[in-house]
């Protein structure tokens, strides 16, 4: 039997979860996930200023020291910290192994996902790109502008670095459910071809992706319910067998696992059901089995699935301008009509100094409306409400000057304002994703494997 | 009875670039054939108007009393352009669980058994009882 527990769903996920799962009962797999989309933009963004970064550090200083516990109880991690620089990452957390006093640790790195000079060749692209939604804005326009290219990597070069004894395999740009398919294959020695078992493992990855979201986070079904949340278990799923899993969670954690905290999570940001696409299978969602074995233990079975596209995503990410975003709160009386008033003060007070270099706006009132809008009926008048301006311009300046004029508001506007105490909202610069799809075979994954 | 949907389904929401997807799972195995009845993919896409401009799709996951949603151009030009608060479509799930359903009186009676004295008073819209 394997236990592979979901320990990180995002760089920015709760810090202390590593930890928990490994000190709170007996895993065999430890999988961290860090790369959102966007994630990979940033972290290309500070490998450009500073070339030893580039990867999510705090990987290091929230698991790092616990090195000596993996190694003692021989618990395998596979963890997408590695970002732009898996390798940097690899070695900084062999840089901490030694410090630990812990020698012989293997750590595994994938990289091979990186294709952006393959797409902007100097000859015309080497590597074909086309893109995934119809409405995506025209490869020549963006092309220019690209600072990303990265691939989305199954489970094959990670099972690779298993097999090769890493104890620790730090990826870059990896699908989220390949980190728990790679334990399964690797596990299992399934055949390449056994698309139900594949699906079955990767049903097992999008459950544990998101972290506590299947155990108790997030849980619309009764957020109530959920026992000792301070202490939230993040998901384990068992194995001892691969048409066979069984989510739960450590019994001294809190949260809960049950097939409504299971199934939210299934349904979160999928397509349709019946084709789940991965680089290593295409799973139908349609198929899935849950069942309530025992408390906090779902059982999952009757996975189906068929072979894995010709094609890997690819995400790149453009420089698209600068954006600018404040909020300023406005109380009683009349809290709603002054945030009102005050959010088209800035906006013509601006537009008339920096003309219209803007864009796009978007002045939303929190408290009224800013998530629902007028889905929901907003009281006459909150007691409060806060003011937020945005807008996007390519002119650096003008998103600097909309800054000035929103703190500008609080003695110039209307009365009643407060909340600024930040300072002057700053821009920033906007990456916006251009998704497509590339030949998977001229993809070339690389792996090694370096030794503290 | 006339509900809010919360009362019988719960769910989540995410995106994909521009697109949000709601998946809309019945409390109760036995309600999923109103869910497929009262929700059609038109309905949807009128209801979440005010903050998608759609289309919508449905798909249907009765092995898990479900439905998912995809909700196309939902998030004013996607996660990492729009300038929205909710810029991932996070609530987007909520917003469509604030939908009225008018509910037959048998159905009335076993939402009412299901929630007992959790049921929230701001769901029901009106109640001839």
């Amino acid at each position: 039997m394997i236990r592979i527990a979901s320990g990180q769903a995002f760089w920015g996920d709760w810090s202390q979860a590593p930890e928990l799962q490994v000190r709170s009962g007996d895993i065999d797999y430890l999988i961290l996930d860090y790369l959102a989309e966007v994630t990979i933009a940033i972290l290309d963004k500070q490998r450009q200023r500073d070339p030893t970064t580039g990867y999510a550090r705090h990987f290091i200083s929230d698991f790092g020291d616990l090195i000596p516990e993996i190694a003692d109880k021989e618990i395998r991690v596979i963890a997408s910290a590695g970002g732009v620089n898996a390798r940097g990452c690899a070695e900084a957390l062999l840089v901490k192994a030694r410090e630990l006093g812990v020698t012989g640790l293997k750590v595994g790195v994938v990289e091979g996902d990186d294709v952006l000079g393959s797409l902007l060749g100097e000859s015309g692209p080497a590597l074909a790109c086309s893109p995934l939604e119809g409405d995506s804005p025209d490869w020549d326009g963006i092309a220019s502008k690209m600072t990303s290219a990265r691939v989305y990597l199954g489970a094959a070069p990670v099972v690779e670095a298993l097999r090769q004894g890493a104890q620790v395999v730090i990826t870059g740009r990896v699908t989220d459910t390949a980190l728990a398919v790679a334990p399964v294959l690797h596990e299992f020695d399934l055949a390449a071809d056994d698309w139900n078992a594949l699906s079955l493992a990767t049903v097992v990855g999008h459950i544990l992706e998101c972290g506590a979201q299947s155990s108790g986070g997030n849980y619309l079904e009764n957020w109530r319910s959920v026992p000792n949340a301070e202490y939230i278990g993040f998901p384990i799923a068992e194995m001892h067998a691969p048409d066979c899993a069984v989510i739960t969670k450590h019994e001294s954690l809190g949260g809960l696992v049950t097939v409504g905290s299971v199934k939210e999570q299934l349904l979160y940001e999928i397509g349709d059901p019946r084709s789940y696409l991965t680089a290593d299978c295409v799973a139908d969602f349609t198929s899935i089995q849950l069942r309530q074995e025992a408390p906090n233990r779902v059982e999952v079975t009757g996975v189906t699935g068929r072979p894995a596209p010709e094609t890997l995503k690819v995400s790149c990410v453009y420089d698209a301008g600068w954006k600018v975003s404040g909020q300023i709160t406005y109380c009683w009386p009349e809290a709603l009509s002054k945030a009102r008033v005050a959010g088209e003060l800035v906006r013509k007070r601006t537009e008339r100094k920096c003309g219209d270099r803007f864009d796009e706006w978007c002045i939303e009132t929190i408290g009224a409306g800013a998530c629902h809008r007028t889905i929901q009926e907003v009281g006459e008048e909150p007691h409060e409400v806060v003011l937020r301006v945005s807008a996007r311009s390519s002119d650096r300046s003008a998103c600097e000057e909309l800054g000035r004029q929103l703190v500008g508001l609080v003695l110039t506007g209307p009365p009643g304002a407060t909340g600024y105490a930040g300072g002057r909202p700053r821009p920033s610069q906007l990456r916006a994703i251009w998704s497509g799809l590339v030949p998977r075979d001229e993809v070339k994954p690389r792996v090694e494997v370096l030794t503290s | 009875m006339m509900a809010r949907l919360f009362l019988l389904a719960h769910g989540r929401s995410g995106d994909k670039g521009d697109i949000v997807n709601i998946g809309v799972i019945a409390r109760r195995p036995e309600w999923f054939a109103v869910l497929v009845r009262e929700l059609s993919a038109a309905r949807v896409e009128e209801f979440l108007s005010p903050i998608a401009r759609g289309p919508v799709e449905r798909y249907e996951l009765e092995n898990l009393g479900a439905l998912n949603f995809v909700v196309h151009r939902a998030l004013g030009g996607g996660g990492a352009m729009t300038l929205q608060l909710d810029a991932q479509g996070k609530t987007y799930a909520p917003a469509l669980f604030h939908m009225p359903v008018e509910l037959s009186e048998e159905l009335a009676r076993e939402v009412k058994v299901h929630w007992g004295e959790a049921l929230p008073a701001d769901c029901v819209v009106s109640d001839s009882d």
